[in-house]
């Protein structure tokens, strides 16, 4: 009891310290990335190609003056942005890491990589990011300001009708596997596929569901409120959004909210469409760190590289488009199950 | 343990509930209630109930509690000036009736022998509240209802368009 | 220990009544909305410790269809709020008595 307790604990800190560390260095990331893009060099300066960037994005924020607006409701404007973060956070619970490990025979029992397996996993990570929705709205309302209050809502609209596209991509993923728990679900992509009885292609959920993939990925740079679907955080847009009033601290946990919120749909994607971490040869959690960058690069190149859509182009486009593909996804899905 | 962890939330429940009905502003209202679901969800997982807590999560905290939430901030409510209102007798008479029916039930489960079997709370079936069992019912048993619901859904929408549409004068 | 049933019917009976009271004593018609949750998610509980007690899935069941009964009734309800609150630029409920003698 008291050395599953330990192991559990031991595995939260270094799952939290890891997303910590993968937050702050993301912003390094994204920089550096869009800089070669746009064939410029991007942070230079701070450290040896501007690695301590975010050491140092962080010192600044942390040593502004932290402003609160006279009329706000104090309350609920010093908890939106830990309402805003925290769902982002916890959805790590229950995501695998790799298979069960001895981590090189130094442990006498081989211990799970992942926090935890519910048996409705996929489930509680979407019941997670609707929380995650309030911080966005209560930061809007608690700042007393119209322009607040409009952006916040805007940008919830957008959440919560991306949201139903989202889960109904993951279905054709749930039929195939046959189970709810992400573990299960990375166990079924296991082994490969002779096409034409001669090229070896791994059994992911990508190849026999690109559309699921297509549209989860699409819902996920919405989600997370990603270039094109920036409009609700725009420069040019109602200000500031919902995060005008916030200076310092608060402001800085919204955007670490939003790159949590970008690694925890990576690595959903990464368990249901890319084989989680399944590699033929190697350490798993290699693997799936290495899959969940591929897509955390591609939100980048997304940014750097796509126009941002209209809100009225945005909404129109969830409900008229992703949505009746989705359900088109479900429907061929459960006919391809049954024909076998 | 179970008696810690299900005395805890029932705490948390009760009082979330009852500030639910004595806040002067409706958000807060919204934000003691949902609390009280989630305490709620909590408890559902020790009656077994493996799928019902997180549809209770996604539905009712996740989704119906942010219409509310929609609704209040777009509707501009402002501080009610005075919440209570003083009740008139026919309040009274129906108030008292109905705790009295209401205390009547308290004290029959209270005396549970009447209620419980002697020997506690009996084993359950094996994947007992589980998706499995939840989608195999409803896809069998309770197909019918399960359809009309979808019927009840797809007319709650038309409704609430149709309803809360601006005129085009 | 184990919890006994009469828990979790008190728990459940307690959040009824404070729904009912709610209901009774506010004049927001939003907040009225509110304890008539309360007061669904007080029978939910009471449905799902029968179920357990009983080792029956009729009552996982019955709360499966309450919560999406619950979840179109909330729809309508605030459409019909947002409606009044367009034509009476109040959601007090004192204010809504056009129809009284």
């Amino acid at each position: 009891m008291l050395e599953t307790l330990i192991v559990m604990l031991v595995k939260i800190v270094v799952v939290f310290g890891a997303l910590l560390l993968t937050v702050a260095y993301m912003t390094w990331i994204e920089r550096k990335v869009i800089a070669d893009i746009q064939v410029r060099l991007g942070p230079m300066r701070v450290g040896p190609h501007g690695l301590l960037q975010p050491i140092a994005d962080g010192l600044k924020l942390m040593f502004k003056e932290d402003l609160i607006p006279s009329q706000v409701e104090r309350v609920v404007f010093l908890l939106a942005p830990s309402m805003s973060i925290v769902p982002a956070f916890i959805a790590f619970a229950v995501i695998p890491f790799g298979d069960t490990t001895t981590l090189f025979g130094l442990l006498a029992k081989p211990v799970a990589l992942h926090i935890t397996d519910i048996d409705v996993g996929v489930l509680f990570v979407f019941g997670v990011a609707s929380l995650g929705v309030y911080g966005i709205v209560l930061a809007g309302w608690s700042s007393n300001n119209k322009y607040s209050l409009l952006g916040g809502l805007r940008a919830s609209a957008q959440l919560i009708s991306y949201e139903v596209s989202m889960g109904l991509s993951v279905v054709g993923v749930l039929i195939l596997a046959g189970s709810l728990s992400l573990v299960e679900i990375v166990k079924a992509q296991a082994g490969l596929y002779w096409w034409l009885g001669m090229l070896p292609i791994p059994r992911w959920f990508i190849f026999s569901q690109p559309l699921g993939f297509l549209i989860y990925f699409t819902c996920a740079l919405a989600e997370t409120n990603r270039a094109p679907f920036d409009l609700p955080e725009a420069e040019t847009e109602l200000v500031a959004g919902f995060h005008t009033e916030y200076s310092s601290m608060k402001f800085a946990m919204f955007f670490m909210a939003e790159y949590a919120n970008m690694i925890t749909v990576s690595a959903l994607a990464t368990t249901m469409f890319l084989g989680g971490w399944l590699g033929p040869i190697g350490p798993s959690p290699v693997w799936f760190l290495g899959k969940v960058f591929l897509l955390l690069f591609l939100f980048i190149w997304f940014r750097a590289t796509l126009p941002r859509f209209r809100y009225d182009q945005l909404m129109s486009f969830g409900w008229k488009r992703l949505l009746p593909l989705a359900l088109l996804n479900v429907v061929w899905s459960a006919l391809w199950a049954l024909r076998g | 343990m179970e008696l810690v962890i299900f005395t805890g939330l029932a705490l948390v429940a009760a009082l979330a509930a009852m500030l639910v009905i004595v806040q002067r502003h409706a958000v807060y209202s919204a934000l003691f209630l949902i609390i009280t679901m989630g305490a709620l969800a909590g408890i559902y997982i020790l009656l077994e109930a493996h799928f019902v807590w997180i549809v209770q999560v996604i539905v009712y905290a996740g989704a119906i509690m942010v219409l509310f939430l929609f609704v209040i901030m777009l509707l501009d409510i402002r501080r009610e000036q005075d919440p209570w209102t003083p009740p008139g007798r026919g309040r009274i008479l129906t108030a008292l009736l109905l705790s009295v029916v209401l205390l009547v039930e308290l004290g029959m489960a209270v005396a549970q022998r009447l209620v419980l079997p002697p020997s506690g709370a009996p084993s359950v079936a094996g994947g007992f509240g589980t998706t499995q069992t939840v989608g195999r019912l409803l896809f069998t048993d309770y197909l019918f209802p399960f359809e009309i619901t979808s019927v009840i859904l797809l007319v709650a929408m038309v409704g609430a368009m149709v309803l809360a549409k601006k005129r085009l004068t | 220990m184990q919890v006994p049933l009469s828990a979790y019917l008190i728990l459940s009976a307690f959040l009824f009544i404070v729904g009912v009271v709610g209901v009774a004593t506010r004049r927001n018609a939003l907040i009225i909305f509110m304890c008539i949750e309360l007061m669904l998610n007080a029978v939910n509980l009471t449905f799902l410790a029968f179920a357990r007690f009983l080792n029956s899935m009729d009552g996982q069941i019955f709360v499966f269809f309450v919560m999406v009964v619950a979840a179109a009734e909330v729809a309508v309800g605030l459409a019909i709020i947002i409606a009044i609150y367009r034509n009476r630029e109040t959601v007090d409920v004192a204010e809504l008595n056009l129809l009284k003698w």
